[in-house]
């Protein structure tokens, strides 16, 4: 192995992919830039709906309650609700959106309230929408307020204090660090992120320096000079892997920088419990990164390898494509609730780097486990290295016609 | 210099079945000489010339390039060889003079005999004008230069070119083949396949008419005139390929 061959491979493909507009814009603009300008937009159009609904007075149609005079003009009173006169299609009215929900209110209601016991009032609501759940919660609201004033009222009428209702209250109180919180919270979902980003940076390169270069007709010009063919897999390799390892900085650093200027966007964007402050422990993320450098290595020379067999960049792109999915899953699979680190699954790529990372992030360190897994990754990392370097010495690989 | 025994490339081919693409290829090329391999398209040129640059592994069958064997010592032998054919293509971002410059290196070049060698070369080949531009924005004449510069760059002492001239207009082409010639003044041992019967009855010394992966016929110019009774080098390589075509 000569180091200058490969540190002279390495810094002409690091130039020649700088220099390349699409390489700049996969790997560097899109992570970098466009992702959070899309998370920040995403993040305050959802917000501005959700603000508007809220604000919006719901229309709502009172169906029956003729000799209910009482409850209908509190309804009106409260503000809340805009009430609309009765229709025989309010169904279909509320599946149309023209109005929001609308209650049914069964006859003698109020007679029969008086008398201690009344039947069922039933809220009708398109579910999934997101003004008809905020009105249909304004309702609930209203007639659970309706119950318990009335509930004390007959309780004062036979002289007994409301606490007979209620005797006790219950609170919840968060023990839980804000580390731990967002650990919890984000805890799959982070290096799910981290995997994908791995994944995507390394992909472009892969193809641009194996499949790519056949296609322009370099890969001939490369083969001609005496640099040992694993020195050129090594000098290649480790530019994608440094493809793999600079999108995730770049997107971590960006979306560090995206959550501060957007400031409690986490916390606003309805995942955080009320009232509780979130982060993620910057230890949780720093061991993260550490997990996630033999996976990088492991993409990139499985990238490298399926790239190096296709004979133009089109056709490496339909082999990866595929690939996404086949990491996605195990990545996607950490986050299902249930799925917790055992010693079988701590050899499963991807899926054990994901649950570990899922357990570092709430400051669990089960230093065993991930001993283990990242020895094992390390391992099969070093495995795809090795079938790289097999398949490029491979003259049916490099000269596939 | 180049010295090929019984050189023999066997590919798998799906459909095909087992396909020669060189079979038992023998001569020998001294230095100052140029040694040209003529054949048709698919005749077993480039397969030739490519196990001589060490980029195939022969299936059976030796060949020593500048005195290293091609199978054993593959680095030695690349290391002493200056190849150039239609399929070395340049790094597009890569101006003509960074081209040059990486394999200078990977060669092992230090980088003050670098510098001054791609002066030199640029002189040679009168590439100052276009050294610092992207190889992507060169014409075909500028590429074909830079390639030859690249080819050059650590002084090799054999020189394989395969169909250098394909796809270059008139005065690229002359260049090239007056380049060639200067290579033969200046000692060097070199190969030269084409299908173009002009450029090798100017350039070169000895020739080989290979066919369907075997050498046909080898002699001079003259002798393989004489050898078939035709006046002209194309007539008597269609004599030799395909006797029932000639008139």
């Amino acid at each position: 192995m000569n180091t200058r061959s490969i540190g002279t491979i390495y810094a002409k493909e690091l130039r020649d992919l700088l220099r390349d507009r699409r390489t700049l814009i996969s790997t560097i603009v899109i992570p970098t830039f466009v992702m959070p300008l899309i998370i920040i937009g995403f993040g305050k159009v959802t917000a501005m709906v959700i603000t508007k609904a809220r604000e919006e007075i719901p229309r709502v149609m009172m169906v029956g309650g003729a000799d209910s005079p009482r409850v209908r003009g509190e309804l009106e009173k409260s503000g809340k609700f805009r009430i609309e006169p009765a229709s025989a299609d309010w169904k279909g009215l509320i599946s149309d959106k023209r109005i929001r929900a609308a209650v049914e209110i069964p006859a003698g209601f109020e007679r029969a309230l008086e008398a201690g016991s009344a039947p069922a009032v039933t809220l009708y609501t398109y579910q999934g929408e997101i003004k008809s759940s905020i009105a249909v919660d304004q309702l609930d609201a209203f007639f659970t307020s309706l119950r318990d004033r009335t509930t004390a009222r007959l309780l004062a009428a036979r002289g007994l204090p409301a606490t007979v209702a209620r005797p006790f209250e219950v609170k919840r109180v968060n023990v839980a660090a804000p580390e731990k919180v967002g650990g919890n919270l984000f805890g799959g979902l982070v290096p799910y992120f981290i995997i994908f980003l791995c994944l995507a940076g390394a992909m472009y390169p892969a193809m641009d320096l194996t499949a790519g270069e056949k296609e322009r007709g370099t890969m001939e010009t490369l083969l001609c000079c005496p640099a040992a063919r694993t020195d050129i897999v090594l000098g290649k390799f480790l530019m994608v892997l440094t493809g793999s390892l600079g999108a995730v900085v770049l997107s971590l650093i960006s979306m560090g920088a995206t959550v501060a200027v957007a400031g409690n966007f986490l916390g606003a964007g309805g995942v955080a419990p009320a009232g509780l402050a979130i982060s993620i422990d910057p230890l949780g993320i720093l061991g993260v990164l550490a997990m996630v450098i033999p996976v990088a290595v492991l993409f990139s020379a499985l990238l490298f390898t399926i790239a190096l067999f296709a004979k133009s960049f089109k056709e490496a792109q339909s082999y990866l494509t595929p690939l996404m999915f086949v990491v996605i899953l195990p990545a996607m699979a950490a986050m299902l609730p249930g799925v917790e680190l055992n010693t079988r699954l701590a050899l499963v790529p991807i899926l054990n780097v994901s649950l570990v990372s899922k357990e570092m992030l709430s400051g669990v360190w089960h230093w065993g486990f991930i001993a283990m897994i990242f020895g094992s990754t390390a391992l099969y990392a070093a495995v795809a290295l090795g079938v790289a370097v097999m398949m490029f010495r491979r003259e049916e690989v490099i000269f596939r016609t | 210099m180049i010295e090929a025994r019984l050189l023999t490339k066997v590919f798998h081919d799906r459909k095909r079945g087992e396909v020669r693409g060189a079979d038992a290829v023998s001569f020998s090329v001294g230095p100052g000489t140029i040694y040209g391999l003529l054949g048709a398209n698919g005749a077993g040129k480039t397969t030739t010339l490519r196990m001589l640059a060490t980029l195939l592994r022969p299936t059976s069958g030796t060949a020593t390039v500048a005195g290293f064997d091609v199978a054993r010592e593959p680095d030695k032998v690349r290391a002493a060889v200056g190849f150039l054919a239609t399929t070395t293509a340049l790094y597009d971002r890569l101006t003509a003079r960074e081209m040059v410059a990486y394999f200078g290196r990977l060669h092992g070049m230090a980088e003050a005999a670098l510098r001054a060698r791609i002066a030199l070369l640029a002189d040679q080949l009168d590439m100052h004008e276009f050294l610092d531009r992207r190889c992507e924005k060169l014409s075909s004449g500028m590429k074909q230069k830079t390639s030859i510069a690249r080819m050059l760059v650590h002084d090799p002492q054999v020189m394989i070119f395969d169909e250098p001239t394909l796809g270059l207009d008139v005065m690229a082409a002359r260049a090239i083949v007056r380049f060639v010639r200067d290579c033969r003044e200046r000692g060097k041992t070199v190969i030269y396949s084409t299908h173009v019967m002009s450029e090798a009855e100017k350039l070169c010394d000895r020739v080989g008419i290979i066919h369907a992966g075997s050498i046909r016929a080898e002699g001079t110019v003259a002798e393989l005139k004489a050898r078939t009774g035709e006046r002209d080098l194309e007539e008597a390589f269609v004599r030799i390929v395909a006797p029932e075509a000639a008139p």
